[in-house]
């Protein structure tokens, strides 16, 4: 890989970054006017407090005085203080970001591995009942939207069998520590781990199947199978290989992206991660702690597709050439 | 027929009446397409049929006040009632309205703003053409909840908050899709023939570029449909919908704030469940044979 491609990607990637912080604040600013009006409504406060508030949270000065020391800040993975904790903003995203980094990852490393084998069976046997079986329940998983899912899960496994937990991220009750901690928080994530394959699975399974849907019509499996190569080798060892090239890629920005797509999912089960956090943020509306949100699932995507751009240039020689 | 009398205006016409009637005959052989087009067309009775098949004043609490609350399905009213006494099946009914009603004007909201920006970026060279595609790329980039969550909070709770932010977070992929076809179009000799004639740039978008993307501007609308109804459902259960005018996502979020889960009354929390599965059904059957007919390269696959 040339270094002049990683070169312009790389600048294109902190280019979005640049316009992602510029939206960020004038997204917040344009459309509000005086949050401290109305975060203290129907209090009494003299001026001086009133300014001395406005300064705390950073809402003096003229907007180019505000938006240059949002852009230092911002440099300095400095968000500003929660309107509701009053803590840094930054701390708390901190915090509850590793819940939703393991739920997430969990999730998308079983999704993309039944969802390629969903989508393998599927394609080698085309039309089968087997293919119609699956792609149907792709398509059933696909069309639900993904908290409702997890209401389902979460009223048949946790209110009426009680097998699992009905949401949280421990037994608060319990002062578990080491291996059955480790338990005890893999039981609480069971279900909506469940939820989110099953809601991310049908993509990956549809992409899968659709890729090696076309892989199969080269010649070069055709000569593989006049070489009179068993069906298993010329699927495992020739068909495979190249049909995964768009599923990887897949993988890598959707990884960006599922960091805030579980915002309703991780509601439903109170799970205490980032989405958990976003909910929360928007019920006050806390509005640092949004715009911190904002910034960090953004920063995500982008780094993300950063990673797919060059993953796809190492796995694919004809990408580096354009 | 005559057609040497004909204008070239009438002749035009024939053509694409043929050319509609030739589509709608594949269709009609196509049998995930016919089915969504069944689901789409009975649910989309329901919702006309709102005020015959349900009483709007099971709708407000102020009505309901000496109904049961939580009764179970035909104990009252046929899918039972919710914390207030108010009838799910009313809710089921005038939900579907506002579900469809914000799904399809979000849509058109974002196919709008898509096909303009793939249609100026993709046939201008330039600046212009440049600013455009890098704001499609940028936007692509921009994770949609986050930024919808930000604005519907900052705009506030109603309907045409929620169809202007899921119209306007859902555009990006629209316009690549467009800009890559007029990129491929305009390169083609009777574009080049045309140009040569004198037609203007209007000219060429109007009459040439226009007709030849509008195939997959139409099977990209069916495809959006559903993503903007899932938008709005998620939207409404973060408690962003209207709280005047629910949607079936605002019925899953008053059914989970009301403790529905806790209780298994799932006479509240399946049906508007449901009624959305069917129609994000409907609608990706129905553009996924829209696209296999007019694509013919993906004709043979499948």
């Amino acid at each position: 890989m040339s270094f002049r491609f990683v070169v312009r990607k790389v600048l294109a990637a902190f280019a979005t970054l640049a316009f992602v912080v510029c939206f960020n604040f004038f997204l917040f600013r344009v459309v509000e006017a005086d949050p401290v009006a109305n975060l203290y409504r129907g209090k009494n406060l003299t001026l001086d407090q009133r300014l001395e508030i406005r300064h705390e949270f950073g809402l003096d000065g003229s907007r180019g005085e505000q938006f240059l020391r949002y852009l230092q800040q911002t440099a300095q993975f400095n968000f500003g203080r929660s309107y509701a904790t009053n803590r840094p903003v930054r701390s708390d995203i901190w915090e509850r970001a590793k819940p939703t980094i393991v739920l997430v990852g969990v999730s998308t490393l079983l999704s993309t591995v039944f969802g390629v084998l969903i989508g393998i069976v599927s394609a080698w046997r085309r039309r089968s009942k087997l293919d119609y079986g699956w792609t149907g329940f792709t398509m059933a998983t696909y069309s639900m939207p993904d908290f409702w899912l997890g209401m389902l899960l979460l009223v048949t496994f946790a209110v009426t069998l009680g097998w699992f937990p009905v949401g949280g991220i421990t037994d608060t009750a319990s002062s578990a520590s080491g291996i059955s901690k480790l338990f005890d928080q893999a039981h609480h994530m069971f279900l909506p781990a469940l939820t989110l394959t099953l809601a991310y699975l049908g993509e990956y399974a549809l992409v899968m199947r659709s890729s090696l849907l076309d892989t199969m019509r080269e010649d070069y499996l055709t000569l593989a199978r006049a070489k009179g190569l068993r069906d298993v080798v010329v699927r495992n060892r020739h068909a495979v290989p190249n049909a995964l090239l768009p599923v990887v890629t897949l993988i890598a920005i959707n990884f960006g992206f599922v960091l805030s797509g579980a915002i309703a999912v991780e509601t439903i089960y109170s799970w205490p991660g980032l989405g958990l956090l976003s909910y929360e943020a928007l019920r006050g509306p806390d509005l640092p702690m949004l715009q911190g949100l904002f910034l960090v699932f953004s920063g995500a995507v982008i780094v993300f597709n950063l990673l797919a751009d060059l993953l796809y240039a190492v796995l694919d020689p004809r990408v580096r050439i354009e | 027929m005559s057609t040497l009398a004909a204008s070239p205006r009438a002749l035009a016409w024939q053509r694409r009446r043929r050319a509609l009637g030739r589509a709608w005959g594949q269709y009609r052989r196509h049998r995930p397409g016919m089915i969504g087009l069944g689901i789409l067309a009975t649910i989309v009775a329901m919702a006309l049929l709102a005020p015959v098949i349900s009483d709007a004043k099971e709708l407000d609490v102020v009505n309901t006040v000496d109904n049961p609350t939580w009764a179970k399905p035909w104990d009252f009213a046929p899918l039972g009632t919710d914390n207030f006494g108010r009838s799910v099946w009313a809710q089921f009914v005038w939900g579907a309205r506002i579900s469809l009603v914000v799904g399809l004007a979000a849509t058109i909201v974002a196919i709008v703003i898509g096909s303009v920006v793939g249609i100026l970026s993709g046939f201008y060279r330039g600046i212009l053409s440049a600013v455009l595609a890098r704001l499609t790329e940028w936007f692509l980039v921009i994770p949609f909840l986050p930024l919808a969550i930000v604005l519907a909070a900052i705009l506030g709770p109603s309907i045409e908050n929620l169809i202007f932010v899921i119209g306007i977070t859902s555009w990006p992929s629209t316009a690549r899709l467009v800009r890559a076809q007029v990129l491929t179009l305009k390169e083609r000799p009777y574009v080049e023939r045309s140009r040569a004639l004198g037609a203007s740039n209007r000219h060429l978008m109007g009459r040439h570029v226009l007709p030849n993307v509008s195939p997959i501007i139409l099977a990209n609308l069916t495809l959006t449909v559903p993503i903007a109804i899932l938008s709005e459902t998620t939207l409404a259960f973060l408690g962003l919908g209207d709280p005047s005018r629910a949607s079936w996502g605002k019925m899953l979020e008053e059914a989970f704030e009301a403790g529905a889960l806790g209780r298994n009354a799932w006479w509240y929390f399946l049906p508007p469940g449901l009624g959305i599965m069917a129609v994000v059904l409907a609608f990706t059957l129905i553009g996924t044979a829209l696209e296999e007919i007019l694509d013919p390269r993906l004709r043979e696959r499948r």
